[in-house]
């Protein structure tokens, strides 16, 4: 579904990304793990377009998508949610997600029509605001929703586009034990819709989420492999996972 | 809409109440004041709606300008030409400087847009064959054909009056339609906008072009309504004052623009009337520098009143 071959992003004279090479099957959790400032970060934003490749190319689809604008990355089935949320504060819930539908849903050059009368978008922004828990909090400002509910409005905007790949950049993170479990939930129940491709610090979610993951260390893949396996490399265990797994 | 109906009612009667009592001047000062309005709301769409803090809206404005200008030099002074004419030389313009200012973002483009607007207005100071500095006078108003004329105070305040009317119901329209939830949107986070799939850059330019247009087609009024146009209105001052009406009034309000613009123009031309004694004895000529107490005024408001002038009035979140 997504092949990067030989990604590479360079600031200055700090290697973020370094010759990256990987594959996200269709159908599964697709966990990408590594220390602080491994460059997962960056991975995400060259992915989804934020950020352009200095070389290699990205494939998605079939379709070469290394110089497409990130807009249309997400028109192809391409979204991604953010590390530090990022939705729009002075909307409700609803116009949150009637507004990633809209952005989905054909041409926005329409200067006349009352979007008032776009029932469907409401619908179907209803529809997503259930798939992630928040369809109690609809006529809600997202500015004065609880942290939980605005990761959980933040995944919701990114799905409310219909991708096909969601990359969600660290969804759990700074969230307690209850609304992580909530999260957690909510990321069992996407699975069996849409590929993903997760990066996350939260181990036992990893471990628990993942078919297939990833470690970056400086940039660098050191190892892709089942969760048994990665668990096992002692390669991984030297350069990451050991202080996490002894505790 | 209940509460739009009326205060165009009382502004559709206002000048036969004027004629009635020997009043027209005023009339003419509430055409410029109605011209102003669209110029200013014109601003707002880019500023207000679009986040878009554009200090070169003179340009547009002048652009307007000019051409009914140099237009009526050559001849041509049918309001079917001068004034699509207008619109559509203020489009491009805008087309051309948001094309090059919106690939930055905050204070560069601020600065980009009023060098852009410098350069337009050092461009007609040194264009010596339609006045240069001095300007170009016009013979009178654009022509509208049919056996009709514009030179009379009411009928040009008339066809102002349902200018800025068309424009405040098409910027209603535009406010709640996809395009206006986009661009919203975009102001609010564009970079999430554009990671839920709104091609961020090509609607910020076209709300830069629509209201560069709308700012093309005050030019071409504020050039029939004293029949002269000079390098001044292409001036960066010209620039800053359509953005103090819009900040006066309410940036990103349907009214804001409009209320700004009166508010503006109403206490320059208080100032210049009506002198205050206590304040005379102290300053002889106050009056020569309005600027100062419109200042006073601007400071007052934007410290009261944040959301400006809509804001002191509205009830809750309105437009």
């Amino acid at each position: 579904m997504l092949e990067l071959r030989n990604v590479s992003k360079r600031f200055g004279g700090v290697v973020a990304t370094d010759d990256v090479t990987l594959e996200v099957e269709p159908g599964e959790v697709h966990a990408l793990i590594g220390p602080n400032g491994a460059g997962k970060t960056t991975l995400i934003a060259q992915i989804s377009g934020m950020l352009p490749v200095d070389t290699g190319r990205i494939v998605f689809g079939g379709e070469d998508i290394t110089h497409l604008k990130a807009h249309a990355r997400v028109r192809a089935g391409l979204a991604r949610s953010y590390q530090v949320t990022s939705i729009f504060r002075r909307f409700t819930v609803l116009e949150n997600l009637a507004l990633a539908v809209q952005a989905r849903s054909g041409s926005s050059f329409s200067f006349w029509r009352p979007l008032a009368a776009e029932t469907a978008l409401v619908d179907e922004a209803r529809a997503v605001s259930e798939e992630v828990g928040l369809s109690e909090k609809l006529e809600t400002p997202a500015s004065n929703l609880s942290h939980g509910e605005q990761r959980a409005l933040e995944v919701g905007l990114a799905l409310a586009t219909r991708p096909r790949l969601l990359l969600l950049d660290e969804p759990m993170a700074g969230m307690g034990p209850q609304e992580s479990r909530r999260m957690l939930e909510l990321i069992e129940r996407l699975r069996r819709t849409v590929t993903l491709l997760l990066v996350e610090h939260d181990m036992d979610a990893v471990f628990r989420l993942a078919s297939r993951i990833s470690v970056l260390v400086d940039g660098r893949l050191i190892a892709t492999g089942a969760p048994q396996a990665i668990r096992l490399d002692p390669q991984v265990r030297r350069a990451y996972l050991g202080d996490e797994l002894a505790a | 809409m209940s509460r739009v109906l009326p205060i165009f009612l009382l502004l559709a009667a206002f000048p036969l109440a004027m004629q009635a009592m020997d009043g027209l001047f005023y009339v003419s000062l509430a055409s410029r004041m109605l011209i102003y309005a669209i110029a200013a709301t014109s601003l707002n769409l880019a500023l207000g709606y679009g986040g878009m803090v554009s200090f070169g809206h003179a340009a547009f404005f002048g652009a307007g300008a000019y051409t009914v200008g140099i237009l009526a030099a050559e001849g041509v002074t049918s309001l079917w030409l001068a004034w699509p004419a207008a619109v559509t030389v203020a489009a491009l313009a805008a087309l051309f400087i948001g094309a090059v200012s919106l690939r930055t973002r905050g204070v560069y483009f601020i600065m980009i847009t009023l060098a852009f607007a410098q350069m337009v207005y050092y461009l007609f100071v040194s264009l010596k064959t339609y006045g240069g500095e001095d300007g170009l006078a016009l013979r009178g108003r654009s022509d509208p054909g049919f056996g009709l004329s514009l030179s009379g105070d009411l009928a040009w305040y008339y066809v102002v009056l349902a200018l800025f009317g068309s424009l405040a119901y098409g910027l209603h329209r535009l406010a709640g339609s996809r395009f206006g939830r986009a661009i919203e949107a975009i102001r609010e986070n564009s970079a999430r906008a554009e990671a839920i799939g709104f091609p961020v850059y090509r609607y910020q330019l076209a709300c830069f072009v629509i209201s560069g247009a709308a700012a093309g087609l005050a030019g071409a009024l504020i050039a029939n309504q004293s029949s002269y146009v000079s390098p001044s209105l292409l001036h960066w001052i010209q620039s800053g004052t359509l953005m103090i009406m819009v900040i006066l009034g309410g940036v990103g309000t349907l009214w804001g623009g409009a209320l700004g613009a009166l508010a503006l123009l109403g206490l320059e031309h208080l100032i210049a009337d009506y002198q205050i004694g206590w304040l005379a004895r102290l300053a002889p000529n106050y009056q020569d520098h309005a600027g100062l107490a419109v200042g006073a005024v601007l400071l007052a408001v934007v410290l009261a009143a944040p959301r400006g002038l809509v804001g002191m009035f509205a009830r809750r979140k309105s437009a």
